[in-house]
């Protein structure tokens, strides 16, 4: 069974922390293609951030903050964001060709934007499953 | 469009897949509806690329625009073309004939069925697509983990079949990466036609003999040939009925198909000692998975243990390597696919009707005719009767083991045939003579009923333009796939 910490001083840590992280995992996300990180280690920190959530403050504080719908609905839906950033390619030479991305610059700058672009798709998805697996663990946890 | 045709089909099911939780959420009946869409597109993109192979040849699609052999490669040739075809058809017939079936058996969760069925037939549509050894374990392992969830998802003995088919399944893509790993430590590429090229110079080493040996080990784990077997009869047998429509008509198919691609073409198999082992290994496969499907009692464990003896077809033929050994394998693959499927459609429909698995409790007398009739026409070509499909592969590998001077293949093949008449016709016998004949069951729903005239149909229809079947389309698939085995 998860519940509420009983020390003041982990709950009031991680109060401080999960903002953080939170904000460490977009940092990890948008350098992710220019330095060490991307969309899956950002995802998983954003998803770890808000299990630490239900670890500490217990699985009520996690669902006030999450809805499962919404975790099914964007776990799918940062793939739906990889496949069509990718089928924006079919304009160009091939699937995931990203220089066909529209907008101002170079194809340099559609590449790094389609890069990017997937790297959303990842974290959310990432993030999303993971949620969603710890929630469906603990519900089933809760009910034996 | 025409030009992404590789990577198409893959994408409509990755697409279907993602989407139909989604549409579930607000909408769920029509969240099944549009899965079912989705494998159909993914069909008729297949059967487009099939058909665009055999009017301008083939194709080589670099993902991203990066060429090989650096990039990632999707292939779309005649072989490459047809296992497509036979994957995406097979699978839409499938999830057509399980939806009623998921409904009842999920309820709620239906949609989830669906969503997995299509990640597992992604997997293998990239298995048959990927031009990349490493993609392909990729793809083997994005099929597996969805099956291992599909044959787990009715709950009961299925978790404990769907633990054993993990773990195997886990040690076959092991051992599969492991030799993957000794062939890029060799050559420092991971693309089939690099390596098909770069290879023949490297004949003498260690590394090239061990990591074929681990490739071949994995697959044959993934495809199920006997003695490597063990996760597929449990499996098969306590899956729910939505399932095993699907996995076994195709999953076992595309790991074939990997084994066909990088035994033949990238290693150049016809001259290893192993392709001449895997040959005898599919007649042993044959003869001992026929036996032990005569044996059982429980229907589906009956048709787990026949498909045991049926991939032993394709491994004989893999082995063999002649033209028309390969063309047999080719056209087994399709036709035990179709038998296969409407098989186990067709006893899924009678236990989701109430009855049970027991062969003794399966008599449906002539009540039905229509059910019972396709069941006849789907064992008809598994036993080797023309003018089924069946018939005409086995005649292929037939001549494919003449021509090699195999008198012990040779019979083997025949020993499967009269195996394979006497396992059928203890289903198909207690289908129509069986004592429990005048007990109720429950009409077998319409769409269900289509699929199975469509399979049987099929089964028929297929057979008797298998001339200009193999002509046009495996003998140059077989063509390629020794042609650049050679030196």
């Amino acid at each position: 069974m998860i519940e509420r910490h009983e020390s003041v001083v982990v709950t009031t840590f991680v109060r401080v922390l999960v903002p953080l992280a939170q904000l460490f995992g977009l940092y990890v996300l948008v350098h992710g293609h220019e330095s060490p990180g991307g969309g899956f280690q950002a995802g998983v920190i954003l998803g770890a951030s808000y299990i630490l959530v239900a670890l500490a403050l217990g699985r009520e504080a996690l669902e006030e903050r999450v809805n499962e719908r919404a975790c099914v609905a964007l776990a799918a839906g940062g793939v739906l964001l990889y496949v069509a950033t990718g089928a924006v390619g079919f304009a160009g030479t091939a699937f995931l060709d990203y220089a066909a991305l529209p907008g101002p610059g170079s194809p340099v700058r559609a590449r790094w934007l389609g890069i990017l672009l997937i790297e959303i798709g990842v974290a959310l998805a990432v993030a999303a499953t993971l949620v969603l697996i710890f929630c469906r663990l603990a519900a089933r946890d809760a009910e034996t | 469009m025409r030009g992404h045709l590789p990577v198409l089909p893959l994408l409509l099911t990755l697409v279907g897949a993602m989407a139909t939780p989604i549409v579930a959420l607000v909408a769920p009946r029509a969240a099944s509806g549009l899965a079912v869409g989705a494998a159909a597109a993914a069909a008729l993109a297949a059967l487009g690329g099939l058909a665009d192979v055999l009017v301008a040849g083939p194709r080589r699609y670099a993902l991203g625009g990066w060429p090989g052999p650096w990039g990632i490669e999707l292939v779309l040739d005649p072989l490459s073309g047809f296992v497509g075809v036979v994957v995406a058809g097979v699978g839409t017939a499938a999830l057509l004939a399980g939806a009623g079936g998921a409904r009842r058996v999920y309820g709620d969760a239906a949609p989830t069925f669906h969503a997995l069925a299509l990640v597992a037939l992604t997997g293998y549509l990239g298995i048959v697509a990927s031009g990349d050894l490493f993609n392909v374990f990729v793809f083997l392992e994005i099929a597996a983990i969805s099956s291992y969830a599909l044959v787990a998802s009715g709950g009961g003995p299925g978790l404990v079949a769907a633990f054993r088919y993990a773990v195997l399944g886990t040690v076959g893509a092991s051992f599969y990466l492991l030799g993957v790993a000794l062939l890029y430590a060799l050559t420092g590429s991971l693309n089939m036609a690099d390596l098909a090229a770069r290879l023949p110079a490297l004949a003498q080493s260690p590394l090239l003999t061990g990591g074929a040996a681990l490739i071949v080990v994995g697959l044959a784990i993934k495809m199920a040939l006997f003695p490597l077997h063990g996760w597929l009869p449990d499996a098969y047998t306590h899956a729910p009925s939505p399932v095993t429509a699907l996995l076994p008509a195709v999953g076992t198919k595309a790991a074939a198909y990997a084994l066909a691609r990088i035994l033949l073409s990238v290693l150049g198999g016809g001259d290893l000692p192993l392709a001449m082992l895997l040959a005898w290994t599919g007649a042993v496969a044959v003869v001992v998975g026929g036996v032990l499907a005569a044996r059982q009692q429980d229907a589906r464990r009956l048709l787990a243990y026949s498909s045991v003896s049926q991939m032993g077809y394709i491994a004989i033929g893999l082995g063999l390597a002649g033209t028309s050994a390969l063309a047999g394998a080719y056209l087994h693959m399709l036709g035990h696919a179709l038998a296969k499927g409407a098989l186990f459609i067709g006893v899924g429909a009678l236990l989701l009707a109430g009855r049970r698995p027991a062969l003794a409790a399966l008599g449906l007398g002539p009540r039905q005719p229509v059910l019972g009739a396709c069941l006849v026409v789907a064992a008809l070509s598994m036993v080797g009767v023309p003018p089924a499909l069946g018939f005409f592969s086995k005649w292929y590998l037939l001549e494919g083991a003449v021509a090699a001077g195999q008198p012990g293949l040779v019979g083997a093949i025949l020993l499967g045939s009269l195996l394979a008449l006497v396992y059928m016709y203890r289903l198909t016998g207690a289908v129509w003579f069986g004592e429990s004949g005048a007990l109720p069951v429950a009409a077998t729903p319409r769409p269900v009923l289509a699929v199975l005239v469509v399979l049987a149909v099929a089964t028929l229809g297929l057979g008797l333009v298998s001339g200009p079947l193999v002509d046009r389309i495996l003998i140059p698939a077989a063509v390629l796939t020794t042609a650049a085995a050679g030196p």
